[in-house]
């Protein structure tokens, strides 16, 4: 996993897509609330004006020739605000100013009786103005009279200003629920993938089943490559097991046969230099069935450590039976082989591959022991479940203790002894498929011992 | 109009400055560092108070106080903004209509009720109703009318008594007359015909509110009408000798407002003064005030106190304020 280049976050992408248009969502509900409120306000400030705008105009009469513009106090006083706008107005008389600011002035022409409005800046502060205006028909005259009224517009910005923190509450509000949502939603998607890798995580080394939970639609393609893979996966892996079981046979057999049809020359053969030629033959044969044994053995090893089939054991009795099995030998070669140690020692382990290291330790020791040495194998608990495997040999070099371990590496001082260099191999191999060592000890008196920790 | 209002102000400008004041005091003068220029048409012993517990609080501001007419404080304001830092008037609609007109600087260090104040820039600081006083030898052995009814009444029935000894503001003056008869006419449907009975007596018409109660003290008017209370309450040796009567149906009350000058050399001094006067002037128990407090209510009543807003510039129209001087002038001018 720590190898596995590692690109960018499907969920924190997902994520990242929806918090976005969230943020793009509140930003456009912010100015579309805005927007309206800024309509909806100054409409209200149109109307008031309006309203304002047409009881000032009722008011004009002509009396005596005269215009006569008694200002109503309502015209004033419904212009009154809680921010305390400013109020600008003027009176003209065919288009002559005749009361009120005469800096007011609009600039829009004012058609028929219809009111204008307009937005403009007076004295330095920005003004909503509207303009009315009516004709008045005297005795022999017609006079049209144009009312310009103008507000400030603090109320309405303070009512903007309050609309646009409530509108940018409600963005904000409206984004961080929507991130949340994003958030949850990209976790729960991402954790179908999540429920997949541990399903896959949690199965036994031997379980190459194909996965038959439901899995969401997206997910289907990945599952049913996955199986596939599996499915090839498992083929191939029975196909290298019989692989190796076949390569065994199809080796030894052979050599077995040859080597008894040379065992069977050797009787027949009288002249000293044959017969010395058959043994040299007996022995390679012997070399290489034993050299082929142990490679087929460490192939085996090898596939097996990764898929360890641990199972409760006891090392004494494994070991006993292996004692009981080599006693033969030993008794051929004059070597005498002892069990010492603890009655019982359980262990969970992979018991195929435990033999086949202890077998392949005391093979070595009963192939370095000169005749009629002794062998020991001792199996104990602690200080964690040992076995040692001691004999009277030449013992390892000194300077090669650290070595010897490697594949196809063989001491000096071995030149003379069948072997094909595996065997310290295969016991390491074992012995750190299941999480332990070897180590190898010269014994002071003569000898060495190998002890296989687990 | 205008073009005489700008006339006038030539002439008065070469003219010298010390010239036209009904009074000048400068307080604090040794000390300071800055000076505030107060035009006012408060009567400075009425305000001495205040400003001596100002400058009490911050000896490093003098204060010049100028008295004048409320009509002369709006247009010398308007002449010259610069000349003065606050300016202080009874007439409630001149003084809104120049924070209206751009006068006013908005003032955010003081906090004050929304219905005493406009745009943050104008404050009133007292609560002074307009009242009918009345000389008590003239009513002596009769009823005291209690309302502008009882009074046109009472006038009526003894046209004899009371001719040439009515007193009211000659309001165009008077500012502070203009808005208290403004707003009579608008709010009180008799007005006009007080006008007329009051005009039928040969009324005497007055600029100020102090002569009106030095002529009524003397005797020689019996009833004032339109008179500030809180004046005619200051003379407390003559209580025994007149009476305020507020009017049950309808007593305008009005505010003194203060604003500072936008273009004032020292806002924060005035700031602070006028933080200092609205708090002065708002606090239920300050001994050393004699004007009276602002306070909404009276008794309990809510007082129907002039409204600060815009509809205030209504009657300061040039044809509304022509047209109601032409009536007025019928009604109270009649030979």
């Amino acid at each position: 996993m720590a190898d596995l280049s590692v690109s960018g976050s499907l969920r924190n992408r997902l994520a990242l897509t929806l918090i976005g248009g969230a943020a793009v969502l509140a930003i456009l509900l912010f100015f579309a609330v805005r927007n309206y409120a800024v309509q909806v306000a100054q409409q209200g400030q149109n109307d008031i004006l309006q309203a304002s705008v047409t009881s000032i105009l009722d008011a004009a009469v002509i009396r005596n020739n005269k215009v006569e513009l008694d200002l109503p106090y309502s015209a004033f006083s419904m212009l009154a605000t809680p921010a305390d706008d400013q109020v600008f107005y003027a009176i003209l008389q065919d288009g002559i100013h005749i009361s009120g600011y005469d800096d007011l002035v609009f600039s829009a022409g004012v058609s028929g009786g219809n009111s204008v409005f307009e937005t403009g800046k007076m004295r330095g502060v920005t003004i909503r103005k509207i303009s009315a205006s009516k004709t008045l028909i005297g005795a022999n005259q017609r006079i049209e009279i144009q009312i310009v009224l103008a507000q400030t517009q603090d109320a309405l910005s303070d009512t903007l200003d309050q609309i646009s923190r409530n509108a940018a509450v409600l963005g904000i509000g409206f984004f961080a629920l929507a991130a949340a949502l994003s958030f949850w939603a990209s976790s729960a998607t991402i954790g179908q993938l999540g429920k997949l890798t541990s399903s896959v995580t949690r199965r036994g080394p031997q379980d190459l089943s194909p996965f038959s939970k439901p899995v969401p639609r997206e997910m289907a393609p990945l599952v049913t490559s996955l199986n596939s893979l599996m499915g090839r996966l498992e083929q191939s892996l029975s196909q290298s097991e019989d692989f190796i079981a076949e390569a065994a046979h199809r080796v030894r057999t052979p050599l077995a046969t040859v080597r008894s049809y040379a065992e069977a020359t050797l009787q027949r053969v009288n002249k000293e230099e044959n017969r010395e030629a058959m043994r040299s033959m007996i022995k390679a044969i012997d070399e290489s069935s034993r050299a082929a044994g142990q490679l087929l053995d460490h192939a085996m090893i090898t596939f097996r450590a990764d898929h360890l089939e641990r199972q409760e054991l006891d090392l004494v009795a494994l070991t006993k039976e292996l004692v009981l099995r080599l006693t033969p030998i030993a008794d051929m070669k004059d070597l005498s082989l002892t069990l010492q140690g603890d009655s019982v020692v359980p262990y969970s382990g992979d018991f195929v591959l435990i033999q086949n290291a202890v077998r392949n330790l005391i093979d070595n020791a009963m192939k370095y022991s000169p005749a009629e040495g002794s062998i020991q194998v001792i199996v104990s608990a602690s200080p964690s479940p040992q076995i040692t495997v001691c004999d009277r040999g030449p013992g390892f070099p000194n300077d090669e203790i650290e070595t010897l371990t490697a594949r196809f590496q063989r001491g000096t001082n071995a030149t003379n002894t069948i072997g094909s260099g595996l065997g310290l191999t295969i016991a390491r191999d074992v012995a750190a498929a299941h999480g332990g060592k070897i180590t190898l000890t010269n014994v002071q008196e003569g000898g060495a011992c190998v002890t296989l920790s687990l | 109009m205008r073009n005489f209002i700008a006339l006038g102000l030539i002439l008065m400008c070469n003219a010298s400055w010390a010239q036209n004041w009904e009074d000048r005091q400068q307080f604090n003068a040794t000390d300071a560092t800055t000076t505030l220029r107060i035009i006012s048409s408060t009567d400075t012993n009425l305000f001495a108070p205040l400003i001596e517990a100002f400058v009490a609080q911050n000896p490093d501001v003098a204060i010049e106080y100028l008295v004048t007419g409320t009509a002369d404080i709006d247009t010398r304001f308007r002449k010259t903004p610069k000349a003065f830092d606050i300016a202080i008037s009874s007439a409630m609609d001149l003084q809104l209509k120049l924070t209206n007109d751009g006068y006013a600087l908005p003032l955010k260090g003081v906090s004050h009720p929304a219905w005493a104040q406009w745009r943050q820039s104008l404050f009133g600081f007292t609560s002074e109703p307009a009242a009918i006083v009345i000389n008590r030898a003239a009513f002596k052995g009769l009823p005291i009318p209690q309302s502008r009814q009882e009074l046109i009444e009472a006038l009526r029935a003894r046209p004899d008594v009371f001719r040439n000894r009515v007193g009211t503001y000659d309001v165009r003056q008077s500012g502070l007359g203009y808005l208290f008869a403004t707003q009579d006419a608008r709010a009180f449907e008799t007005f006009w015909r007080l006008m007329e009975v009051m005009g039928g007596l040969d009324v005497r018409l007055y600029c100020c509110s102090g002569d009106m109660i030095d002529d009524l003290i003397d005797g020689k008017i019996a009833v004032a009408y339109n008179v500030l209370g809180s004046y005619a309450q200051a003379r407390a040796e003559s209580q025994n000798v007149i009476k305020i009567i507020l009017p049950s149906d309808f007593p305008t009350t009005m505010m003194r407002t203060a604003l500072v000058s936008r273009s004032s050399q020292e806002p924060q001094a005035a700031e602070r003064f006028i933080q200092f006067l609205v708090a002065y002037q708002s606090n239920p128990i300050e001994s050393t005030r004699l004007l009276p407090p602002l306070n909404a209510t009276e008794n309990g009543v809510e007082r129907a106190t002039i409204a600060l807003e815009p509809a205030l510039m209504t009657f300061l129209d040039t044809l509304k304020r022509n047209n109601f001087l032409y009536e007025w002038e019928n009604a109270l001018i009649q030979n």
